[in-house]
């Protein structure tokens, strides 16, 4: 594939279009507020983002609440309406069909990851959400990491906490806005009512929160990259480089695969990068040699990368059109591979991958 | 990461966000007044009120240290007093913008050095900065914008705070403050749209800021760690199911040249240095040590150079040799070094003729060591 081939839409990319500009007359947008863990300030945030529209002239409901309220966000409820909530025989539920009927152009539903009672017209209160969506009311919502379902186990290795109520990471994904609502973790403990010290990791309850709060930066990091991803997609603009480390390892028989790849797995830990292993295969491959690259693409899977075979008639062609499309930042490739990949029509060919890739690093390992 | 205990130097917070307008004086500021009412003794070191209500709304019942008035070129302009902080010695002071640079007639050329003076005097400062601002991001940011940041904060002055705190806001409700005129006067709104704030640049930064800030949490949990022997199961290995092994320690070794891309390989050779937390030294090499055989221009060039490593705390030297490929892959046999970053060639082929890609060279020549020929951000794309 050519470089100009990336810009015409493919269908796939018309799809996108058409279903960005359905969502857009729909009009309702679903907005994330996503904390590390208690008291960082989420709830104040979203209300204090319905006040100001409210503010604004849109017309701005509360159809959710949490039952603990600092007084600064009592304040601001009483400045906004709020829907009272269904009285069930189960417990209470957010009225959907009393805000479906007032019909607001938005809705505050806190928290997020709530279990409704029995009986109720949805399970769960991200279904709710949807519904309103559906019916075209933006809403702003809040969650805990904590409630997020792919997260549940690791923030229970770390704090020990379980919870039941729980949503899918798929859902934050269809979000239209994620916000991360960041706190130093001294001052999160401080509004739960600790002793303030100095600021910094300073005891275990702090390193523990802190570990909670890289998590969420991630994801967060990670939510945003795949709505940069989308946005380049449907404007049919160049790819952005450089935005997070993605390294690429190029396999050939004869390379140090494994100080390659070990190599590679560490940079993806302490970049908190992507991880790409691909081979080119060539002509005349010995029984012993196809072998050998087999092993070393399952150790890289092991190693956490994503391995992939490219079929082409000029591997280094091959390799750099991979390594524009995936975004790529750092390349790695044997000094071995000048032996291997030798090309009299096209000369060395690593030189030839230097030269053509201008703004990715490109590493060379010792044979 | 924390002071020994007893240590009389202030703490450094820092509100890092990705744009004018994402709002990292309100952060700080709300933060603030939290803590005065604590009966902590906050003031306003420096402030730059850009015109915005709400920020405004928040500075109003600090108490302000008065800036340092300089006339420059008949006109004049206020700078943070940090002999004024000094004097006034509160328990914390604010000071906006810590990539500022002064201007000419300061004490100090830039603001991060005053509000070193302050920490030095026992004082904790919380400051706010851009992303893009940080020395070896720059050309990423140019890379990924377009847009080459002038005015920058060396890596060490942000690694040196105890915390980092991310402003985070969509580019949809920034671009909203903007339009409104939340931000800038009317009369920029439509080229700060044409520029910075255009496509995709909002969100891209906006990703590379939530990942600094990951990366220094990350940093500060292993600085803990390490004094205090806590063990929890880490993000990274819990991810992919194993426990990182003890690597050897990495050694990162940078080629210096006259050429103008070295001010590049320095950037990307400390950032990833200290990611890998590697040492990381330079080298330039001459036929003679005393560099005088050298045009005016390249000396100057390379004497620069030697400097901008040096401010980044990288241990930069000069060495004498005729075969350069040869002399600087011998340097990093001796040094134990395990990885040598050399920059691209222009691809001028004059320069190829006479021998002086020397990126390629190391490259052939340097078999048992791993050579990082490092990208050239200033293009777009990753071609």
């Amino acid at each position: 594939m050519r470089v100009s081939e990336l810009l015409r839409p493919s269908p796939e990319r018309l799809l996108l279009q058409a279903q960005a500009e359905e969502t857009k007359q729909w009009g309702a947008r679903l907005k994330i507020f996503l904390g590390y863990a208690p008291g960082v300030g989420k709830s104040y945030r979203m209300l204090d983002e319905a006040r100001r529209r409210h503010e604004r002239g849109e017309d701005a409901v509360v159809g959710a609440v949490q039952g603990r309220r600092s007084e600064e966000v009592q304040t601001i409820l009483s400045k906004l309406e709020s829907i009272p909530p269904l009285e069930t025989a189960g417990g209470q539920a957010m009225d959907v069909e009393a805000i479906l009927r007032r019909a607001p152009q938005v809705c505050v539903v806190d928290p997020l990851a709530a279990q409704n009672p029995i009986g109720s017209r949805n399970m769960y209160r991200w279904q709710d959400v949807q519904e309103l969506l559906r019916n075209g009311i933006s809403v702003l919502t809040s969650v805990n990491l904590l409630h997020v379902a792919e997260y549940k186990e690791k923030v229970q290795a770390i704090t020990g906490r379980d919870t039941t109520e729980t949503i899918p990471k798929s859902f934050l994904l269809s979000a239209d806005d994620i916000v991360i609502v960041d706190v130093p973790t001294d001052l999160c403990l401080w509004r739960l009512g600790a002793k303030l010290t100095t600021i910094g990791i300073s005891n275990y309850q702090e390193r523990q929160l802190s570990e909670l709060r890289e998590l969420a930066l991630l994801l967060t990091a990670e939510v945003v990259d795949a709505q940069l991803e989308s946005y380049v997609q449907t404007h049919g603009i160049e790819p952005v480089f450089g935005t997070q480390e993605r390294f690429l390892i190029c396999l050939t028989p004869n390379s140090n695969a494994k100080a390659m790849i070990e190599s590679g797995r560490r940079n993806m830990e302490r970049f908190q990068g992507e991880l790409y292993v691909i081979y080119a295969p060539q002509p005349n491959l010995s029984k012993k040699d196809s072998s050998r690259i087999n092993e070393y693409l399952e150790s890289a899977r092991q190693a956490g990368a994503t391995t992939e075979v490219l079929e082409s008639d000029d591997p280094i062609e091959a390799v750099i059109e991979f390594a524009h499309r995936k975004r790529i930042t750092q390349i790695f490739i044997g000094h071995g591979s000048h032996e291997n990949w030798r090309n009299r029509l096209f000369g060395d060919p690593i030189l030839r991958l230097i030269r053509a890739t201008e703004g990715i690093d490109v590493r060379v390992f010792p044979h | 990461m924390r002071p020994p205990e007893g240590s009389s130097r202030g703490n450094l917070k820092i509100y890092l966000g990705y744009a004018a307008g994402v709002g990292k004086t309100f952060q700080m500021l709300l933060d603030a007044r939290d803590l005065a009412q604590q009966a902590r003794d906050v003031v306003v070191a420096y402030f730059e009120p850009h015109e915005r209500p709400d920020t405004i709304a928040q500075v109003q019942g600090l108490e302000a240290v008065p800036h340092r008035k300089i006339v420059y070129r008949d006109r004049v302009f206020e700078e943070m007093d940090a002999d004024a902080v000094l004097r006034r010695k509160p328990q914390i002071a604010l000071v906006d913008e810590l990539a500022h640079t002064n201007i000419p007639g300061s004490q100090r050329a830039k603001r991060w050095e005053d509000v070193q003076l302050v920490l030095e005097a026992g004082i904790e400062v919380w400051t706010t900065m851009n992303v893009q601002h940080i020395e070896s991001l720059n050309d990423q940011v140019w890379q990924i914008t377009g847009i080459q940041v002038r005015e920058t904060v060396p890596d060490w002055v942000v690694r040196q705070a105890a915390e980092i705190v991310a402003v985070d806001v969509t580019p949809e409700a920034l671009l909203n403050r903007l339009k409104r005129g939340a931000v800038y006067k009317p009369e920029m709104v439509e080229r700060a749209l044409a520029g910075f704030f255009k496509g995709s640049n909002l969100g891209a930064l906006r990703e590379l800021t939530l990942r600094q800030a990951a990366h220094e949490v990350d940093v500060r949990q292993f600085a803990f760690d390490e004094t205090s022997g806590f063990q929890v199961p880490r993000i990274s290995e819990s991810r992919i199911g194993q426990v990182r092994p003890e690597t050897a320690k990495e050694r990162i070794l940078i080629h210096i040249t006259a050429d103008a891309s070295t001010a590049m390989l320095i950037r990307r050779g400390r950032r990833v240095a200290d990611y890998l937390q590697a040492d990381c030294l330079a080298l330039f090499v001459h036929k003679t040590p005393e560099l005088a055989d050298l045009s005016l221009a390249e000396r100057e060039a390379v004497e620069k150079h030697l400097r901008f490593a040096r401010s980044l705390r990288i241990e930069a030297q000069v060495l004498a040799g005729k075969d350069v490929p040869q002399t600087v892959v011998d340097f990093a046999r001796r040094n134990q070094v395990t990885q040598i970053f050399v920059a691209r060639s222009r691809g001028r082929p004059f320069e190829l003729l006479l021998g002086r890609n020397y990126g390629e060279a190391i490259v052939r020549s340097a078999h048992d060591l791993q050579v990082t020929v490092v990208a050239d951000r200033t293009r777009k794309k990753g071609f």
